[in-house]
Order: C-alpha cells, then sequence, then structure tokens
C-alpha cells in the first residue's frame, strides 16, 4: 500500500502541502493560524456530511445537531464533572454517533424528503432542549471559558492537535470510502432497489453510514471546543445544517476531498469578506446562485471534469 | 397544577389564533410545493418582508389607517419581490432536482434577509394594533384579545378563498393539473410558465399576508424567518404535501401543542410541537391527509 502510495502522482504536491501546514505556525500571524485552524474543524464537519449525502445519497438535512452534540458533550463534562479531559474527547464523538444512531433509526424507515424532515424535527427537538435547559446547557448563552490542560493552552499547540486529529480521520474516512462498507453505501445512493434485490439490506447500511457519519461530526465538535473553548446553541440550529450542506455543494459532492475545498471557501469569506461589510451572507448567496446555475458539480467536481474528460465519457457509455 | 376551564378554552383560542397564522403561510408554502415542485426556504424570507414593510406603511399614515393600507400593501409589494425573482432565476431552475433547488432557494433567503438588513437595519421594530382591534375582550371570566379574534376570523377567510380559487377559477384548475402532470398541461397548449409564475407569486403572497398580520403580535426582528419556515416545512409535510386542508391540519396541531405546552411548562413550550411532528411522522409518514405528490 505504502509503495503504491509513493509511485502515485498525488505523493509529491501531497508531502508539500502538510509540511507547509505543519511549518506554518512558526511563521504565519496568530490569526491565520487560528483561521487554518477553523477551516479543518470545518472541513471535518462537511467530509463527514458528505459520507451520508454525497456517498450515501441520504438526505441528511440536520446534521449540524450531532456537530454540536458532540461539542456540548465535551464541553458540559469539562466544566461539570471532574474526569480526566481524554474521557470527554472520547466521549464527545460517542454520544454524537449514539444520537445518530437513535435518530438514523426512525429515519432510515423514510425515504428522501421525508427522511430529511423527520431528521429535522427530531434534531429542532434537540436544538429546542439545549436552547431553553438554561440551568443545565447555558440555553442560548452556551457555555465559555471552558477549561484545557496545558498542553492545548497556546493557539499554535491547538493547531497541531486539531491538525493531527484531521489528518487521522482524512486517512479513517478515505479507507471507509474505499471499503466495501462505502462501496456498498455508493451502490445504494445509485441505485436502493437494486441492491435490495442482491440482498443487501438496505436500511441497516444507511443507519452504518449515519453512524459512522455523525462520530466524524462528534469529533469535529470535540475540535471546535478545543480551538473555541466555548460552545453555543446556534451550532444546533438547522441554518448551520444548510450551511455545510452548501459546502459540500460548493466544494463538489461526489468528490472526496471537494467539501475541504467548500469548508475553506465558506470559512475565508466569512472571516475576509466579512471584515469589510456586515453583509457577507448576501455575496455568499450570489456565489451560490452562480455555482448552481453553472457549476452545478461542484467547482472541484468542475476540475475533476476538466481534467478527466475521457473517464467521464467512459463512464457514461458505461450506464 | 390546576387549571380553570375558561383558562384552557383562552389558551386554545390564544393557540388557534397562531395556528391561522401559520396555516396561511404554510398554505403558500404548499401551494408552491405541490404546483411547482419547489421546497421553498425564501419563503420565510418573503413573510419577513412582509412583516417589515407593514411597520413601514404603518408608520407612513397617522392614525389605525395605516395598518389597514399595511394589509393590503405590503402583501402586493412581496407579491411583487417574488415575481421578479421568479421571472429573473427560478424559472430556469424547476427542472433540477430538489435538493438543488432547496439550497438555491436558501441562496435567495440569505439575499432577502441581507437586503432586508439593509433596507431596515437590524433593530427590532413593533406595530400597535389599529384602535378597532385593541384591548381584550371577556371571555368566559377570562380576558382575551381582541386581535386574536381577529385572526381566528380571518384565517378560515384565506382557507375558503384559496378553496374557492383552486376549484373554480381556470388559473386554479390549471395549477392543479399542472400539479398532477405538467407535461401533460404542456401538450394542451397552455403556457405552463405562466402558469408557474402566477402560481409561485399566489404561494408568496400568502406568505406576505401572513407577515402582515403577525406585525401586531411580535417583535419584528431579522431571523423571524428562521424560525418560521423550518416550522412551516414540517406542518407542510405532516399535513400532506400540496393539500391545502392539511396545511390547517398541521398548523393547528403545531399552534395548539405549543400554547398548551405554554400553559403547562413554559420553559420548553417550544419542544412540544416538535414532539407532535415527530409522532405524526412516525405514525403517517406521508402526511395526514393525501398528498399531491
Amino acid at each position: 500500500m505504502f509503495e503504491r502510495m509513493i509511485r502515485s502522482n498525488w505523493f509529491v504536491p501531497i508531502t508539500v502541502i502538510l509540511i507547509i501546514l505543519f511549518l506554518l505556525p512558526i511563521a504565519a500571524p496568530r490569526f491565520y493560524v487560528y483561521i487554518l485552524a477553523l477551516i479543518y474543524v470545518t472541513a471535518l464537519l462537511a467530509m463527514s456530511l458528505n459520507m451520508v449525502v454525497g456517498h450515501g445519497g441520504m438526505f441528511q438535512f440536520h446534521h449540524a445537531v450531532f456537530y454540536g452534540v458532540g461539542a456540548y458533550t465535551v464541553a458540559l463534562m469539562l466544566t461539570k464533572t471532574k474526569l480526566p479531559l481524554w474521557v470527554g474527547f472520547i466521549a464527545g464523538p460517542l454520544v454524537a454517533a449514539i444520537t445518530g444512531l437513535i435518530i438514523g433509526w426512525f429515519c432510515v424507515r423514510l425515504t428522501r424528503l421525508y427522511f430529511g424532515m423527520l431528521q429535522i424535527s427530531l434534531g429542532s427537538l434537540i436544538w429546542a432542549i439545549v436552547f431553553r435547559w438554561y440551568s443545565f446547557t447555558g440555553g442560548d448563552d452556551g457555555i465559555h471559558g471552558v477549561s484545557m490542560p496545558s498542553f492545548l493552552s497556546s493557539l499554535n499547540h491547538s493547531y497541531y492537535f486539531i491538525l493531527v486529529v484531521f489528518l487521522i480521520c482524512l486517512v479513517l474516512m478515505y479507507m471507509i470510502f474505499r471499503s466495501p462498507f462505502g462501496s456498498t453505501l455508493q451502490a445504494i445512493r445509485d441505485n436502493a432497489q437494486r441492491c435490495e434485490a442482491v440482498g443487501i439490506n438496505v436500511r441497516l447500511y444507511q443507519l452504518g453510514g449515519i453512524v459512522v457519519a455523525t462520530f466524524f461530526a462528534g469529533v469535529a465538535g470535540v475540535l471546535f471546543v478545543v480551538l473555541e473553548r466555548s460552545v453555543f446553541a446556534e451550532m444546533l440550529f438547522w441554518v448551520l445544517s444548510l450551511e455545510i450542506f452548501i459546502m459540500c455543494l460548493l466544494g463538489g459532492w461526489f468528490t472526496f476531498a471537494g467539501p475541504i475545498l467548500g469548508a475553506a471557501m465558506i470559512v475565508a469569506l466569512r472571516t475576509f469578506v466579512g471584515k469589510y461589510t456586515e453583509y457577507w451572507t448576501l455575496i455568499l448567496g450570489v456565489i451560490l446562485i452562480l455555482v448552481i446555475f453553472f457549476l452545478p458539480e461542484g467547482v472541484m467536481g468542475f476540475f475533476q471534469d476538466l481534467l478527466k474528460p475521457a473517464s467521464k465519457e467512459l463512464s457514461e457509455r458505461g450506464r | 397544577m390546576t387549571f380553570g376551564g375558561a383558562e384552557l378554552i383562552c389558551q386554545l383560542l390564544v393557540g388557534i389564533s397562531r395556528s391561522m397564522i401559520l396555516f396561511i403561510v404554510c398554505a403558500g408554502l404548499s401551494f408552491v410545493l405541490g404546483v411547482l415542485r419547489v421546497p421553498n426556504i425564501a419563503h420565510g424570507s418573503l413573510y419577513m418582508i412582509g412583516a417589515f414593510a407593514t411597520f413601514s406603511i404603518t408608520k407612513m399614515f397617522a392614525g389605525s389607517t395605516g395598518f389597514w393600507i399595511a394589509l393590503i400593501l405590503a402583501p402586493l409589494l412581496v407579491a411583487l419581490v417574488s415575481l421578479i425573482a421568479e421571472r429573473a432565476l427560478f424559472q430556469h431552475l424547476y427542472q433540477r432536482e430538489h435538493l438543488m433547488l432547496l439550497l438555491f432557494t436558501f441562496a435567495i433567503s440569505l439575499i432577502l434577509g441581507d437586503l432586508v438588513k439593509i433596507v431596515w437595519g437590524a433593530e427590532y421594530k413593533s406595530v400597535s394594533a389599529p384602535a378597532l382591534l385593541k384591548g381584550s375582550i371577556s371571555l368566559l371570566g377570562a380576558s382575551f384579545p381582541r386581535y386574536n379574534l381577529f385572526l381566528i376570523l380571518i384565517g378560515p377567510l384565506v382557507a375558503i378563498a384559496l378553496w374557492l380559487f383552486t376549484i373554480k377559477t381556470k388559473i386554479g384548475k390549471i395549477s392543479r393539473a399542472a400539479a398532477v402532470d405538467r407535461e401533460m398541461v404542456g401538450v394542451l397548449g397552455i403556457n405552463v410558465s405562466w402558469v408557474f409564475a402566477i402560481a409561485f407569486v399566489i404561494g408568496c403572497y400568502l406568505a406576505g399576508v401572513g407577515g402582515a398580520l403577525v406585525a401586531p403580535t411580535v417583535s419584528i426582528t431579522l431571523g423571524m424567518d428562521h424560525t418560521l419556515i423550518i416550522e412551516a416545512f414540517l406542518i407542510v409535510i405532516i399535513g400532506g404535501l400540496g393539500n391545502m386542508w392539511g396545511a390547517l391540519v398541521g398548523s393547528l396541531i403545531f399552534g395548539i401543542t405549543h400554547s398548551f405546552g405554554v400553559l403547562f411548562w413554559p420553559q420548553f413550550a417550544i419542544v412540544f410541537p416538535y414532539i407532535a411532528v415527530v409522532i405524526v411522522l412516525l405514525l403517517r409518514p406521508k402526511g395526514l391527509l393525501k398528498s399531491v405528490w
């Protein structure tokens, strides 16, 4: 496997990018280090959504809930209990995955729009509880000032921690994407009926996909707490869910790395355009409309098509 | 906890009056979903524009005539905005898949949201009800706001008007036919593009009416579109897509569970409607009444 990796065309550029990312905090100003770390967190969240939406073809309309549940779990454990840090870090993704299992168990009985709407109502239920339960979750104020141990105290340390976790998750997600499990999910996306006929338990696989994706969303939630040291109820609001959706769309649904690009675009847009004008969502809306009109496969999908016109033609002929 | 019968009935009526605003907005959303198959997230933004426009128009006139004029003009303004959006953008995208349309309408709602911020600013606004509807009447010993009574009366009026429109008028009939089979309608030589435009504008007009009616009862603020649209979608889904009576039933479920939530456990009142929606979706995933999809 390693031999194949080294021989691949991507090996050199990826290594160069990784070295740059690891060396960056030494030279770059704090602000850029922070923005990059935020991009990793958001990208991980967008990729976890893409596992179910792009690769699984499910209408996962309320993904932000699992991100928020992961973040709130770790923040609550660190502020309300004396449990060691790592317990919280493991509990965050696990609780998110369990929430995913419960919500997904209800949702996979339905299809498409109904699936999405049931998920929105179940997710909004969790949001409403978090939003109103002032004594426990802090309500709409959220929780601020979550204390971190000394090895995560400075921004650079948090940056490295987030980068390493992000890369580990990336490798894991790629392995899942390429595994028989991942291929089965993609097959279900393309033709659920045929998969059923071949004897695949479609609902079980979909539920599995949701659990895996919500686990990674929980990891992203934990990383958010590491970076920001606070959580707030908007993390579970449906507007964020649609924003993540937009990241997947901007980057490209069907590509593996597209959502990273989409997340980077949104975070950069909010930070840099937001500096000059408070109307950055207006610009986001216009960009989105342009993408929908002219690049329906997303930016990454567009370039992939440019690079590999022959293979696309082949796959179309194969259909 | 014990409550008197009068209190319960009053709370029920408050719930129904809130449901009527929801119903008017949801009937529009459901109509657009049924005829055009567009899950229009921007519907909430149009509702917000309706409320803000009502604020501005009411301020322009002295006394309580302003509100009545606003009730007519604000929805028309919303209809105009939606007509522009439909002719310029929506009409090119009807063939796209739902997910794409959803994100597209979300993009429109982002733009409209910021436009509202540019025009009206970020402060809270409030509209006072006209003199005729101010104050409250006594009902079984409890006091009940007059404005809510007005809402309870106007809701059924809108329902009947919309129902007559869809079964009696030619455009209504064509739009019902287009909801079932749009290609066939096109084959019959009807200009489907304009039928869609009219249906879209009527749906959005209802969002404007809802926004104008809600204005005296809440503080008008940015973000009111976000809370409303998600409720509206859930109501349309539990009622049955494209079914106007379904929207009515869904709105009543949503409004009444919320108002009883306020009575019994105010802190978590907003949780109750969501629980009701989950129960309905688990028992009848395709909605309570027949969907046109």
